[in-house]
């Protein structure tokens, strides 16, 4: 990443002109675009035509009536309207339980992976392999035994029985992502602090946090993502509109509303608008948290 | 030297505030619960749920097993079946999204103007909600109205529309299709950062001695840029072997159990065929080859962290 800037004046080039004319690869570029934005585009276009625009054969790309009715009508609709409802309380559990899964995570791991960077302790190594090992495993081996437990506590159907599952699992993330990112950090600070009488709490919260923003905010954003994202577990504890999240909204709309394509799209649009918005604005803190998290360790 | 001076203060600081074995301790505890209360309790209760015959369908009778919910699996024709094809999507998918990503990745690595076009929007598909991927690959396979169809008889390819999810044949190749389109960005970013990564100089000694651009790309880039090429194989055929969201949304399975994957077969084996123990066993199975992948992925993502 570094690297473009300092080796600017001799820009590398792996293919030579001559052996791969660059044509060809502007060629590729533009069918990358392509590939990539077609879908999308597609969906956009498919949540604003009218029905009948979509069920010509020959399909027509342009549609001829364009409204923002489907919009309308799950953000804003009448309370009477039964899709409109359903797709609002999804909305909104699904901020929350994402918003508290982001909050709550962060809490709890980052003093966590202060402890993992800075601390010795005897079993850290293990330890930190057991909480990645939580991390990957898979759902669907802790679905039946979770099912129970949460009905068992009266916990079924509420926000707060996935506010907890999914912070078992975007905890380690957050842990293993933000020890590297501690453990990259000077620790001149932590004991010029410690000299000055600070407690160890006092230098994770005044020194370690404040440094270490950009790699939290990464950090929140993609927890945030996770949790927006699930969809088996909510599948299997969700029942009402008092927790169903906007994945489990989608699949009761393909139930429901299979033939009704608009109406889909639109859904899927506004589903995906936040964290299609969040990746856009923030692409440099995404990649870089991507990049950490998943390939440097 | 100095330093064993400016130690000194801290080290009598430190003895009397606590061990630091014991801040680290309360440091890692709240996490630590977390994890043991949704992960360690319920696994343990799940393989004690997989050596029961629990069938929802039939409460307070519930025999011990013994490991009969394993070898029943074992021995049984659509577990080895759901197996293969969790391995076909893995194999299939992981294979094009690497072999794609890389020349994605490459391509953006070019000095071409516009390529920040590119980069910026690459992030979109990964960025896009699985389950709206789904939906929306699922509307464009449509048979009678898809856009898919659409496209390829309107260039002159098929003749009449195809029912390309509720064909056997090629459901499991249209899950594919929009798993590759989703996750193949994801790959060739991670890829073209392990690219930048490389020392450019090394790449102009290697053309100034009359290297071509695939002896530099074979001998050179590769060689430097397989450790990440490794991670993120591991990575993706963790991801791909337990696929689930993708392949509900968008078949539930079907048609003829054709994209039906282990995860899909132990979901509708627990919550259709309503058999806790069987599905809790098959869970376990599957955590258990996720296991050795996931054993596999932190040794790798150990050795580079070192270098």
């Amino acid at each position: 990443m570094a690297t473009t800037t300092q080796s600017a004046p001799i820009r590398h080039r792996l293919f030579r002109r001559g052996i791969l004319p660059s044509t060809l690869l502007y060629a590729g570029m533009l069918l990358a675009i392509i590939v990539v934005l077609a879908p999308f585009a597609w969906l956009l276009i498919s949540s604003v035509a009218a029905p009948v625009d979509l069920l010509r054969r020959p399909l027509e790309w342009i549609p001829q009536h364009i409204s923002l009715d489907r919009f309308a009508e799950l953000t804003f609709g009448s309370s009477s309207d039964e899709n409109a409802e359903g797709f609002r309380a999804a909305l909104i559990n699904s901020t929350v339980i994402a918003s508290a899964v982001t909050l709550v995570s962060l809490t709890v791991g980052m003093p966590a992976a202060y402890a993992f960077a800075r601390l010795r302790f005897p079993g850290r190594s293990w330890l930190i392999l057991a909480f990645m090992a939580t991390y990957m495993l898979p759902p669907i081996a802790l679905i039946l035994p979770l099912y129970q437990i949460m009905a068992f506590l009266n916990l079924r159907d509420t926000q707060l029985a996935l506010i907890i599952i999914y912070a078992s699992f975007v905890t380690p993330f957050v842990i293993w992502i933000m020890r590297g990112y501690i453990a990259s950090i000077s620790s001149d600070l932590d004991d010029a602090a410690r000299v000055d009488g600070a407690s160890r709490l006092g230098v994770l919260w005044r020194i370690i946090v404040p440094i270490s923003l950009p790699g939290l905010l990464s950090t929140a954003l993609l927890a945030f993502l996770m949790a927006w994202d699930e969809f088996l577990y909510a599948l299997i504890m969700t029942e009402t509109t008092a927790s169903k999240t906007l994945p489990v909204a989608i699949n009761d709309f393909i139930g429901r509303h299979g033939l009704d394509f608009g109406l889909l799209a639109t859904g899927g649009v506004i589903a995906a608008l936040p964290p299609v918005v969040i990746a856009f604005v923030f692409q440099r803190y995404i990649v870089a948290g991507l990049a950490s998290g998943g390939v440097k360790g | 030297m100095s330093e064993a001076v400016l130690a000194r203060p801290r080290q009598t600081r430190q003895k009397r505030a606590w061990p630091e074995s014991w801040v680290a301790a309360a440091f890692v505890a709240p996490a630590a619960l977390v994890i043991v209360l949704v992960v360690v309790v319920p696994l343990g209760r799940a393989l004690w749920m997989s050596l029961f015959n629990i069938q929802l369908t039939r409460p307070g009778n519930e025999p011990f097993v013994g490991l009969g919910n394993y070898l029943d699996q074992l021995t049984s024709g659509d577990f080895w079946g759901a197996t293969g094809r969790a391995l076909y999507f893995t194999g299939v998918s992981t294979a094009l999204e690497l072999g794609l990503g890389m020349g994605l990745a490459l391509l953006m690595d070019q000095p071409l103007r516009f390529r920040w076009v590119l980069r910026t929007i690459i992030i979109l598909p990964w960025a896009l909600p699985t389950i709206v991927n789904a939906l929306m690959w699922r509307w464009i396979d449509n048979a009678e109205y898809g856009a898919l169809n659409a496209l390829l008889t309107q260039a002159g390819v098929l003749h009449s529309y195809q029912p390309w999810l509720s064909n056997s044949d090629t459901a499991m190749w249209m899950v594919i299709l929009a798993d590759v389109w989703k996750i193949t960005p994801l790959v060739a970013i991670l890829l073209l950062a392990g690219l930048q990564a490389v020392d450019r100089e090394i790449l102009e000694v290697a053309r100034v001695d009359g290297a071509g651009a695939f002896q530099v790309f074979r001998f050179i880039v590769l060689p430097l840029i397989t450790p990440v090429i490794l991670i993120l194989l591991v990575l993706r055929t963790m991801e791909a072997f337990k696929v689930f969201d993708i392949v509900w949304i968008m078949t539930n399975g079907g048609p003829a159990n054709s994209t039906q994957t282990i995860a899909i077969y132990a979901y509708q084996t627990a919550y259709q065929g309503f058999d806790f123990g069987r599905g809790a066993a098959l869970g376990y199975l599957i955590a258990l080859v996720i296991m050795v992948l996931a054993a596999v992925y932190l040794r790798l993502l150990g050795r580079t962290g070192r270098t």
